[in-house]
């Protein structure tokens, strides 16, 4: 009997393959054909009557100042969660990941504000710091800082930006550790032994050898804060005030979800989609390179 | 041996269960009623179901206003809607446009010949839910209305002797208020938009936007930034530095700022009470919304808030029959009444209401009145009939925006509420073109 790794029936690997493929058309590509589809029509809520209208949609959703400024408020909330989120998360990861007794405590109490659902973190930190009803915001209040996140855009916007970064912080910080713990010792032992002090030592060593974590945190939170965090926003300001805080998929679930306006909604959801595809696309080229796997 | 045993013994009650179900047509009813008004819900259709033997009336709760009428669309769109459908106030455009979504509630009580005399009911609430024609399309459930809420004590203490009942008053008398040390919030308000801009507009008589805010057709143009409308939003921008005038946001999350004693003033809906009532440590009350004196003909009549029922289109006759009987029902004089007393909602009935007044329940009560006097203040016009505009969940949000952009500084009143009338308008075209 010879033994072999190529096989000899062709159809298998087809077969096998076969789950993968009916998954991803099932669940990604049909869906995302759905949405492209339904960008050209305008349709009632109850789908009585449909038209196919071509870029109309398109053109009357960038004839909207406001879509210009959801996708500047995108920009910003979107780079300071992402920014701020890995940061602590890294700085959190290096302290646990020191030889403490009480570190798998600290791990754990780490790790449970991921199993919190987005609108439940929203509601939290509304408890804290709603203008009126908040635990922290009458403290605040009565200190003489004029917190009004009802009416201040730049408070509204701290605080969703505090719940999406709280919210994770978990998530990344899970990965950060695990990358650390990946590293051997011995390579920080040598540099310690070469005179190398502890902060030399995390951005020559630990650092460029955290980077293949670093790279795939960095585009799973972009696709967090673009695709995810609606339910914050919900929950905390409902895109207000002014419109200050409705972030470009926050308007998709607005406009399509609250408002009933399928067509306009999928034409952004297009648009948003191409985004992030794009966003990814020059991750994946560009900051890829200066991996070091 | 086991199993087979469990199995049969399922398959045996399965059968014993649907046996008597196929005997009652059974009446499916989604609803948004959370708390101590779900309670009242299910003890209507238990009530219901127990007057009768042939129809089965089963509430469902589905979530908030917005969830349950978005829960029924999509039910539709699958074919599997509910008979029953309770959708806000803000939604009855969306479903009247919906022709073939809905069976009217004039031509399902005609086709059940059940007894139906829309003049029976309160016409500032039917007025809404109605075509131009007056033939009514839902069926009223709970209806609302904005009052004024009033700590009492509050008055007392900033030497106030009488509650103020134009704006001008509520301004100086809020401006005492926070010299006498509610420093923080003088007045202040609920449900943004639908104080300052959709009641404010009916109880000065002027239109939100054209053919009748909208009730005769969706060819309406928004024209909320006449120069009294832009004067009450300039007002605010200003006591709002200061905090006479305190923002407190887009929907009813701040309404706890008048229990705790924060805002002794605060306009928000009159379905408040019971909260007020088990929360509010002062004396309190309810007084009608203020209003500008140099208005011509204000007050007017206020608009209602709150929810109706929709029947979905598409279901068997015998079905529309419990409908139709289920509504009968409902309307019983005796039943409303004691429903208004429990549960503060608004009598849907002309009769309900006598019999309420003529028991002398409103001399104990006053604050429950005080919604029904605004509503019934005076015949209403063109202007205060009710509104009726397309995608108005969306629009709500557009105001709202404009408003806060104001508020903070960041537009003048005019301005804002400008920007607010165009982009509405923008999206009524769009609306239209859905449903033309």
């Amino acid at each position: 009997m010879e033994k072999t790794a190529i096989f000899g029936n062709k159809a298998l690997p087809y077969a096998l393959l076969l789950p993968q493929l009916v998954i991803t058309l099932v669940f990604f590509y049909w869906p995302a054909s759905q949405a492209v589809w339904q960008s050209f029509l305008r349709e009632d809520a109850f789908g009585l009557n449909s038209d196919f209208v071509g870029l109309e949609n398109y053109q009357a959703l960038f004839a909207q100042p406001e879509y210009y400024k959801s996708m500047i408020t995108t920009l910003v909330f979107s780079s300071l969660v992402a920014a701020l989120s890995l940061a602590i998360a890294l700085l959190f990861a290096t302290q646990a990941d020191k030889n403490l007794k009480a570190a798998p405590v600290f791990k754990v109490m780490m790790i449970w504000p991921y199993a919190v659902a987005p609108a439940v973190a929203g509601v939290l930190w509304l408890f804290m710091f709603h203008p009126t009803l908040g635990t922290l915001a009458r403290p605040m209040r009565v200190l003489g800082f004029n917190w009004n996140p009802l009416l201040d855009g730049n408070h509204a916007m701290a605080l969703i930006v505090m719940a999406a970064v709280w919210k994770q912080i978990a998530y990344n910080f899970l990965f950060f550790l695990a990358g650390l713990q990946s590293i051997p010792r011995s390579v920080l032992e040598a540099g310690a032994i070469d005179g190398a002090g502890p902060l030399r030592r995390f951005w020559t060593i630990t650092f460029p050898l955290l980077s293949p974590t670093t790279f795939f945190l960095l585009v799973v939170n972009v696709v967090y804060v673009f695709f995810d965090t609606f339910g914050i926003i919900d929950a905390v300001t409902g895109g207000g005030p002014a419109g200050s805080t409705t972030t470009m998929v926050y308007k998709v679930y607005a406009d399509g979800r609250l408002g009933g306006d399928l067509g306009g909604s999928a034409a952004q959801s297009v648009v948003l989609m191409v985004i992030v595809i794009a966003l990814t696309a020059i991750q994946f080229r560009y900051v890829e390179r200066k991996v070091q796997y | 041996m086991n199993r087979h045993f469990a199995l049969a013994t399922l398959f045996a009650s399965t059968l014993a269960f649907a046996a008597p179900a196929q005997a009652v047509t059974e009446i499916q009813w989604w609803h948004a009623m959370s708390g101590g008004n779900n309670d009242i819900v299910n003890k209507l259709a238990a009530d219901f179901n127990a007057s009768q033997s042939d129809y089965k009336v089963v509430p469902t709760f589905k979530g908030a206003y917005p969830d349950t009428m978005n829960a029924g669309i999509a039910a539709f769109r699958a074919g599997t809607s509910p008979h029953i459908l309770q959708v806000f106030e803000v939604g009855t455009a969306t479903m009247m446009s919906a022709k073939g979504a809905i069976k009217p509630v004039y031509q399902l009580m005609k086709d059940a010949g059940e007894p139906f005399d829309p003049n029976a009911y309160l016409p500032a609430i039917t007025g809404y839910y109605s075509t131009s024609k007056g033939e009514m399309l839902s069926f009223p459930f709970n209806s609302s209305s904005m009052v004024m809420w009033v700590n009492l004590d509050a008055l007392k203490k900033a030497d106030i002797a009488e509650i103020p009942k134009t704006w001008p008053e509520v301004f100086d008398s809020a401006k005492k208020l926070k010299a006498a040390g509610y420093t923080t919030c003088g007045f202040s308000n609920a449900w943004a938009t639908w104080a300052n801009i959709e009641q404010f507009s009916a109880w000065h008589n002027v239109p939100i936007g054209s053919k009748a805010n909208g009730l005769d057709g969706f060819d309406t143009v928004l024209q909320f930034n006449t120069p009294l409308h832009v004067k009450h939003l300039q007002t605010l921008t200003e006591l709002v530095k200061d905090k006479t005038y305190d923002y407190s946001g887009r929907a009813n999350a701040s309404e706890a700022r008048f229990g705790s004693g924060e805002c002794p003033l605060f306009l928000t809906s009159s379905g408040y009470y019971a909260t007020a009532k088990s929360t509010a440590k002062f004396a309190f009350t309810s007084a009608p919304m203020p209003y500008y004196p140099e208005a011509k003909g204000a007050p007017q009549n206020s608009i209602i808030g709150g929810a109706s029922l929709w029947v979905m289109g598409g279901k068997k006759p015998d079905e529309y029959k419990g409908v139709a009987k289920f509504f009968a029902f409902l309307s019983d004089t005796d039943r409303q009444a004691k429903l208004h007393q429990e549960s503060g909602y608004l009598p849907i009935t002309k009769a309900a209401y006598e019999k309420t007044k003529a028991s002398g329940f409103y001399e104990k009560n006053p604050t429950l009145e005080t919604p029904l006097k605004e509503l019934t203040n005076k015949e209403p016009t063109e202007n205060s009939r009710g509104l009726r505009f397309g995608n108005m969940v969306q629009l709500r949000d557009i105001w709202s925006e404009e408003i806060e952009a104001a508020l903070g500084g960041q537009k003048t009143a005019q301005q804002a509420l400008d920007a607010a009338v165009t982009r509405g308008n923008a999206m009524l075209r769009t609306f239209e073109k859905t449903v033309k």
